[in-house]
């Protein structure tokens, strides 16, 4: 699919608790809202949502609970645990210095170093 | 925290195992309807929504198994989940189900009885205080402990090594409390020996060494245990009770500890009585003899702490050697070692624990041999359900977690029949332990099992499990899930000999050799019991006893005897009665006299013309034993001390000191004293020792003239021989109340003689059943593989009309021949095999129609059984169905 970029090993999860911190998600919401602000660049494939959804669940970086959905389904709702918010943070500065770095990397001209 | 949580988990999972699962099936769901509902939204109808959502979500097995191992603790609940479908997989083929779970509890029942008999007679320590430092002296030459009674006490008091010296030796006397007069086993030991080895009394006091005041000083006894349980109903107040011992008085002043039987393993007796009390005990004291060993049957003691069992073998040597110096002709110095004093030392823990050891060996040998054939089998399954492990494979499912599957099932069997196995045993040892083959002699051997004897079984029954689990492993590692579901078909190379042939042929061999051997045993003993023994056992009943015991001496005896032939003829119903001092075919041994020629003059042995066994009698015993008087005359009561020497002899002995029975008759030889006896009668051949021995020659001589105060009354009746016990007893207890008698039939005394051959029949048989079971599973597995692999094929071939001999020939052509070769095999090593039990068991010969028809039969029943399941199910072989799961 062009525009669809690969997702690195271990940003799933990045990604997941990114959409999650916006609001509280059910497992499909959280792969349109992924879809969405990625404006549909980054597509999770949809099975493998589910066994990282479990384990940041049982990292206790999210909480889950079973609610209705805006179309009045039954569905499970994720939000973020306090561990969880902090996590993000730190792995979103992570993320930055590394896009940072790897920025600058790739920006550098001959002769620059 | 994340610990915790983790355990939380954990145990919600274990706490409510199938809940989360539904949890989970349930989110999918909604998350496929959610997509649904998009792409319904997008103008898709419902139904086809419903479709592209589900493809678009792809392998829901595969994400469903990661979810459940990213959920965490899900150890348990795969488990949970392999054993419900294991459980499911083993109630749907219940042939393999019940074939194993047999095969298991017969072998793993038989490793436990095994080891814990090695584990209660070899490696569990002796039940005292301290049985680390416990050693018994023994001489290496004979490995016998027995020592002069002046010589263990140099011993005792000249050696640096040990605690304490101590010694026993058994003895048997005539117990009489009030009522029932009875023959007791005493362990009549030394006066150091309960405090040397720190055994504490039950009741009362145990015996001290400040008892003794040399010979007869000390006239108490110390109950057993069992004794006191069985013979006083657990009465406290027996402590202080006066009772007869041989007619002499002595108090009993305790009861010995629950569990403690003395120091031999086998030995169970009555009471303890101190050494000193010999010459009541036994009728003559030895005790100052230095030269005559045996009346100390073992010395044992506690070594000192330091002291190694060699250090204490060369002190011990030297004061021999001293001792030998010292009294040149009654001691001879033997080098001794110090050995376990359970077995009797070396003596009976060497054959034991080699018999044992390789008896174990064997166990697991057929455990092993029983986890290939399982194994085979389970292999077969593992063929059969290639296309459901190719397909969970395909579907996303982990080679690991279609072993750890396959592993669930097999340890779940062995489980199963490891359980039954060990309740199987566990019948079979309490039955053992109170077994007593010998009813004269109280064997007591405590094979409680303990927890090792578990521990191992549970360790047996796993490694099982694993062992036969294994065998499938690289079948399901090399399955290739795209080519089984699309030819339906393992590739094998099918090798010309394999590895599992060979063994399959040795298997069914042993098997065929233990079939002939035990049959030829069984056929063997049931030849002995209405065998020719030159008497007849049946309708004769014996009452045996020991005047001694009662107190008689001197005169008394004669009279005695006298006055019981008259009181048992009196009896109605009595044909016959008379007394012999040793019954043949029973428990003991004959006395042996050597005779020489009339005219020898020189009676040294070597002059000797014969030495034929020796039967002490009195008139009437050849008529009370059923014995053909072939020439002259019986005794009778007027062969007395004061008339001529005279004597019965029977046809051997004729032949061999006469020449022919009818030169004999009249003739004369001589005995060891010098006397002349006249053969007054030629009596049939008979039977005396054992069944199989070579024909011995005997003789017969008149009780009066040949004194013996151990006997037995030989009553024959036409009715039923048990039936007169009572009556006997009545008269016997008129006479002498104070008698210990013991009443048995003949026929029942004789068991002993024929427990060799019932032991070898038995054990035989129950080696064969294994070896059968064995070659059932072998055989079942290998025709169940054969069939299972070719199964397509087979249908085809029905299909395009090939007939039912030709389907069998393909599958079970090979099995078949596999059993033949066996068996052929097998029945000729078990024909060599029947000249070694002919020294057991009577009259054994395979050269007999119905043990030759008898294996035969076996050997094809074996087959049929084994190969009727798979026949079966490749006759059943429909081309429409198989092609259908394609």
């Amino acid at each position: 699919m062009p525009g669809e970029a690969q997702l690195l090993q271990g940003t799933l999860d990045l990604l997941i608790l990114k959409a999650v911190s916006l609001g509280r998600l059910h497992g499909y919401g959280i792969l349109l809202r992924i879809g969405q602000i990625s404006g549909q660049a980054l597509l999770v494939e949809q099975g493998a949502l589910y066994p990282a959804l479990f384990r940041l669940l049982r990292q206790g970086l999210l909480k889950a609970s079973w609610g209705t959905s805006e179309n009045n389904r039954r569905a499970k709702f994720y939000e973020l645990t306090a561990t969880g918010r902090s996590r993000l943070r730190q792995e979103t500065d992570g993320w930055n210095r590394l896009a940072t770095a790897i920025a600058s990397v790739l920006a550098a001209q001959p002769g620059e170093a | 925290m994340n610990v915790l949580d983790r355990l939380r988990s954990l145990l919600a999972r274990l706490l409510a195992p199938a809940r989360p699962d539904a949890d989970l099936d349930e989110e999918l769901r909604s998350h496929v309807q959610l997509r649904a509902d998009d792409l319904e939204r997008s103008g898709l109808d419902r139904r086809e929504a419903e479709r592209r959502a589900r493809i678009e979500f792809g392998g829901h097995l595969k994400f469903k198994e990661e979810s459940r191992s990213a959920i965490g603790g899900t150890f348990w609940e795969a488990l949970g989940q392999d054993l419900r479908f294991a459980a499911r997989m083993l109630r749907k083929s219940r042939s393999f189900t019940a074939v194993a779970v047999v095969t298991l509890a017969l072998t793993i029942g038989a490793n436990t009885v095994v080891f814990a008999t090695l584990n209660a007679l070899i490696l569990r320590p002796l039940n005292v205080p301290r049985p680390e430092s416990l050693y018994s002296i023994h001489r290496i030459n004979d490995k016998s402990g027995n020592v002069s009674y002046p010589d263990y006490i140099d011993l005792r008091d000249r050696n640096h090594s040990f605690e304490d010296l101590v010694g026993f030796k058994i003895a048997q006397a005539g117990l009489y409390t009030g009522d029932e007069p009875q023959r007791a086993w005493i362990l009549s030991v030394t006066g150091n020996y309960f405090d040397a080895l720190g055994i504490q009394p039950h009741l009362g006091r145990m015996l001290h060494a400040s008892d003794e005041h040399g010979p007869n000083s000390a006239p108490y006894i110390v109950l057993s245990y069992a004794f006191w349980h069985a013979r006083f109903h657990d009465d406290p107040g027996v402590v202080g009770r006066v009772v007869q011992v041989n007619k002499h008085p002595y108090t009993i002043v305790g009861v010995a500890p629950r569990g403690f039987n003395g120091t031999l393993l086998f030995f169970g007796p009555d009471f303890f009585a101190p050494i000193v009390q010999q010459e009541q005990l036994e009728g003559a004291n030895d005790l100052d003899a230095r030269g005559l060993r045996g009346s100390i049957f073992q010395s044992l003691g506690h070594l000192k702490p330091g002291v190694t069992p060699q250090q204490a073998a060369e002190d011990i040597n030297a004061i021999s050697v001293d001792l030998q110096r010292t009294y040149p002709r009654e001691h001879e110095h033997l080098p001794v070692a110090l050995w376990r004093p359970s077995l009797y030392g070396e003596f009976l823990g060497g054959p034991m624990r080699a018999f044992l050891t390789a008896l174990m060996l064997l166990a697991a040998l057929i455990l092993l041999a029983a986890c290939a054939n399982l194994g085979s089998l389970f292999a077969a399954r593992a063929a059969d359900r290639s296309r459901e492990l190719a397909l969970r494979l395909a579907l996303g499912a982990g080679r690991g977690r279609l072993l750890r599957q396959l592993f669930t099932e097999a340890v779940l069997v062995s489980l199963i029949g490891g359980a039954a196995g060990v309740v199987g045993s566990l019948v079979l040892l309490r039955g053992l332990s109170v077994w007593q083959p010998f009813p004269r002699f109280p064997l007591s051997v405590p094979l409680t099992p303990d927890a090792s004897v578990y521990a191992v079984a549970l360790l047996l029954t796993l490694a099982s499990g694993l062992i036969f689990g294994a065998v499938p492993v690289r079948q399901v590692l090399r399955t290739d899930p795209y080519g089984v579901i699309k030819a339906g078909l393992l590739r094998g190379e099918a090798r010309r000999v394999s590895v599992r042939d060979v063994l399959l042929v040795a298997q069914i061999a042993i098997c065929a050799l233990l079939v002939t051997s035990s049959i030829v045993a069984v056929r063997g003993l049931s030849r002995s019991l209405h065998g020719d023994f030159g008497f007849d056992p049946r309708g004769a009943i014996l009452a045996e006893m020991h005047l001694e015991m009662a107190g008689y001496r001197g005169d008394a005896v004669p009279a005695m005897q006298r006055r019981m032939v008259d009181a048992m003829e009196s009896i109605p119903g009595v044909s016959a009665v008379g007394i012999i001092d040793w019954v043949p075919l029973t428990t003991g041994d004959y006395n042996g006299t050597f005779v020489f020629k009339d005219d020898a003059v020189d009676l040294k042995r070597a002059n000797s013309v014969d030495k034929p066994a020796l039967f002490r009698v009195s008139p009437g015993y050849v008529s009370a034993a059923g014995i053909t008087v072939l020439a002259g005359r019986d005794l009778s009561w007027h062969d007395d001390e004061h008339a001529p020497s005279v004597s019965l002899v029977n046809q051997a002995f004729a032949k061999k000191v006469f020449g022919s029975e009818t030169a004999a008759l009249g003739r004369f030889f001589k005995q060891r004293d010098g006397t002349r006896t006249q053969v007054v009668g030629v009596v049939r051949d008979g039977r005396y020792q054992s069944l199989t021995e070579e024909q011995l020659t005997a003789i017969y001589r008149p009780l009066p003239q040949s004194q013996s105060s151990e006997l037995s009354l030989v009553v024959r009746t036409s009715g039923d021989p048990e039936a007169l016990a009572g009556a006997i007893r009545a008269r016997l207890r008129g006479l002498d109340p104070g008698l210990p008698t013991f009443i048995q039939s003949w026929s029942r005394a004789m068991e002993l003689v024929m427990f060799p051959s019932r032991v070898a029949a038995v054990a035989l048989g129950l080696l064969g059943a294994m070896a059968a079971l064995l070659s059932i599973t072998g055989i079942f597995g290998l025709a169940a593989y054969s069939v299972s692999r070719r199964l397509k094929e087979l249908g085809i071939r029905i299909a395009l009309g090939a007939e039912r001999h030709e389907v069998l020939q393909a599958t079970l052509a090979r099995p078949l021949a596999l059993l033949a070769y066996g068996s052929v095999a097998g029945l000729l090593l078990g024909i060599l095999a029947s000249r070694v039990l002919a020294v057991i068991v009577y009259q054994a010969t395979p050269r007999d129609p119905q043990v030759l028809a008898g294996v035969v039969l076996v050997m094809l029943l074996l087959g049929l059984v084994a190969t009727w399941i798979p026949a079966r199910r490749a006759l059943a072989a429909d081309p429409l169905v198989l092609l259908r799961e394609e």
